[in-house]
């Protein structure tokens, strides 16, 4: 089993974010980023797969070199090698064009990644990879198992849960419970540097898209408690205050 | 008393622990990538098993026992050992306080439970044992499949080791061992106990005693109202035959065990850090949320004053602890530089634990907030391992060259 993970480096999802450049750009000061949580379950699973079938696992990070510890920490966990495109990740087909041209080059059985990053949190990039090697591609894989050569998976969807089986090789958008987090031991920590990171150059700098601006969301207001017996009030600041109604 | 019970039958809090470590002088930037994934590593592990159980573990004094094989399995037991004998270990000390640290952070019974396994127990098999000492008991040390614990302090004898009272009368083909010891942390579970005994002449001497050894007990210690998620005990030997093989054979006199307890004691200082770290970013949270007066209390300069000390405390605390990590990696930390840093750290936890809890008000004496759990367990911390005013007067002993203590 030769399995590809891709993993984002993504701010701690506790960070408190904030943008500069009239609102264009993140401000990465006093940012603690981490491998994105999606990611981090597909990485779980596909570390598991291999202890159990055999095989390798490599990580994959379209990233520069501020990266490498996000990259190292996959190392540790138990990603036997890892990729790093040295490249600022600038839109979802860019990163899918970087990955496809690696995975074209390895045929690896299983691409799997999160069902989006917890950063831009577009949800593309598996679906274009696929595309691009012309092979399918899933996603919210929720549960993950392999069995000669076919993958078993149940799905999120609206309401319910998919099960489906599908034949290698395929790419995955992963999410929870397909694994629980790893944190690696020390044993994998001390290993990580003694594994090949190799970096290379982008193959193609096609970015389709440009954001214009961020906002963030309003600040959480306080609640208001009203009385069970003033529905009146409740009401009237429903239509006049929320405005939904 | 002290309860062990299964995992499923312990109260698990769906408060989700948010700590955060302040790092206002940049250390982070005196540590390497490993430092840093060890640290946040073993924040991550605490944040899982530990701060979930925590409070009821320590209402109900209850010794999460099934989490020392997750110690072992992470890497927290005898992470300074080598390779050979801990597939976990050949970490340097760095990276050992910043393991005791986030512990710590946790729960100080907690972090009890792993350094006297790691400086206690592993340390000084490691150090002073024979190769079939070292492989028949640091692999299960490391794993966790053994708990082990430290025989030194004595009913009669805390801060004055030397008068200890338990002795090891030679046998020809053996030992024999009797006296008690007291205050004995992981006792009444250990599977093997390191012991200091006096032989015929007067030298101490350390020996490995097995749990289920004729006329060896470990009664546990009841109703503490300090460190109550981790067991308490004393260890008492009545004519236990001890084989001579398990004597440790590279060292004798007080240096053996004085050797431990710097070890054990620099990691304690960093332990130190977490809790005031704990008890800081508790008060800052909730002081930033907690209004009165139409403003949050972080607006008064009087909860600004606390947390500015708290914090300056804290800073100081972390370089004294990262500059002496520096020296026990280079072999040159002094049992008086650890003297003070355990000292200094333990004392400015307390202060920063006593501050954060008035910040808090009421809140801050009930369990929804690790406060005042940190302050009786830091009771226990600033007496053992030498107290207070022990290491207070190791320092005078330093700067006058006059014993002060006898």
């Amino acid at each position: 089993m030769k399995i590809l993970v891709c993993i984002t480096h993504v701010p701690d999802t506790t960070s408190k974010i904030t943008f500069t450049n009239d609102n264009t750009e993140l401000d990465k000061g006093g940012l603690q980023f981490v491998i994105g949580p999606y990611d981090d379950y597909a990485l779980a699973r596909a570390v598991e797969i291999k202890e159990q079938l055999g095989g390798t696992v490599t990580a994959l990070n379209v990233g520069q070199q501020e990266t490498e510890p996000t990259i190292r920490k996959a190392l540790a966990i138990g990603a036997d090698d890892a990729i790093r495109i040295d490249a600022e990740p600038t839109d979802a087909y860019f990163v899918a064009q970087q990955i496809a041209e690696v995975a074209k080059a390895e045929n690896y059985d299983l691409i799997m990644m999160g069902r989006e990053s917890s950063d831009y949190n577009g949800g593309q990039v598996h679906g274009m990879v696929g595309e691009m090697l012309g092979i399918p591609s899933l996603s919210p894989v929720m549960k993950l198992d392999i069995d000669k050569g076919v993958a078993k998976m149940a799905r999120e969807i609206e309401g319910g849960k998919e099960y489906l089986e599908a034949s290698l090789p395929l790419v995955l958008g992963c999410q929870e419970p397909i694994a629980e987090w790893k944190i690696p031991n020390m044993r994998g920590i001390m290993g990580a540097r003694k594994k090949p990171l190799k970096v290379i150059t982008p193959t193609n700098n096609d970015t389709l898209t440009t954001p214009e601006s961020y906002e963030l969301p309003a600040p959480r207001t306080d609640v208001k408690l009203i009385d069970a017996d003033n529905t009146a009030e409740l009401v009237s600041l429903l239509k006049n205050e929320a405005k939904v109604i | 008393m002290t309860q062990t019970l299964t995992e499923a039958e312990i109260k698990k809090s769906t408060k989700q622990d948010l700590f955060e470590s302040p790092d206002f002088y940049g250390i982070d930037d005196l540590l390497t990538e490993e430092h840093i994934l060890i640290r946040n590593s073993v924040r991550d592990f605490v944040k899982k098993e530990i701060s979930p159980i925590i409070e009821d573990c320590a209402e109900r004094n209850i010794f999460p026992e099934y989490l020392v094989p997750e110690f072992g399995k992470l890497g927290l037991l005898g992470p300074t050992v080598s390779t050979d004998y801990n597939p976990n270990g050949g970490l340097d000390y760095i990276s050992y306080g910043l393991m005791m640290q986030e512990i710590e952070r946790g729960d100080s019974g907690m972090r009890s439970t792993v350094s006297v396994q790691g400086s206690l127990v592993m340390f000084p098999i490691y150090t002073f044992g024979s190769e079939e000492q070292k492989k028949k008991y640091l692999p299960k040390l490391a794993s966790g499949e053994y708990l082990g614990c430290f025989g030194l302090t004595e009913p009669n004898h805390g801060s004055n080791p030397s008068g200890m009272e338990s002795r090891l009368e030679d046998k020809g083909d053996h030992y024999v061992l009797n006296g008690a010891k007291m205050w004995i942390t992981n006792s009444p579970k250990a599977d093997i106990a390191v012991v200091w005994a006096k032989n015929d002449e007067g030298r101490i001497l350390g020996v490995i005693v097995e749990r289920g050894m004729e006329g060896f007990s470990a009664p546990t210690i009841h109703d503490k109202w300090s460190l109550r998620a981790s067991v308490t005990g004393e260890l008492v030997f009545n004519d236990v035959k001890i084989p001579k093989e398990n004597v440790l054979p590279g060292v004798s006199g007080l240096k053996g065990p004085l050797n431990c307890l710097d070890s054990a004691r620099y990691g304690i200082s960093w332990g130190a850090i977490g809790v005031a770290m704990d008890c800081y970013d508790t008060a800052r949270r909730y002081a930033l949320e907690r209004k009165q007066f139409g403003k949050p209390i972080a607006g008064f300069q009087l909860i600004q004053k606390k947390l500015a000390e708290m914090l300056t405390e804290i800073t100081k605390a972390q370089l004294i602890s990262w500059r002496l990590g520096v020296l026990k990696n280079e072999g040159k930390a002094t049992t008086a530089q650890i003297s003070l840093a355990k000292r200094n750290n333990i004392e400015i936890a307390m202060n920063t634990a006593r501050e954060a809890r008035q910040i808090l008000g009421g809140m801050g004496i009930t369990q929804e907030y690790s406060i005042m759990r940190h302050m009786m367990n830091l009771e226990s911390v600033v007496t053992y391992e030498g107290t207070h005013d022990i290491h207070l007067l190791i320092l005078g002993h330093e700067i006058t060259g006059i014993q002060a203590f006898r």
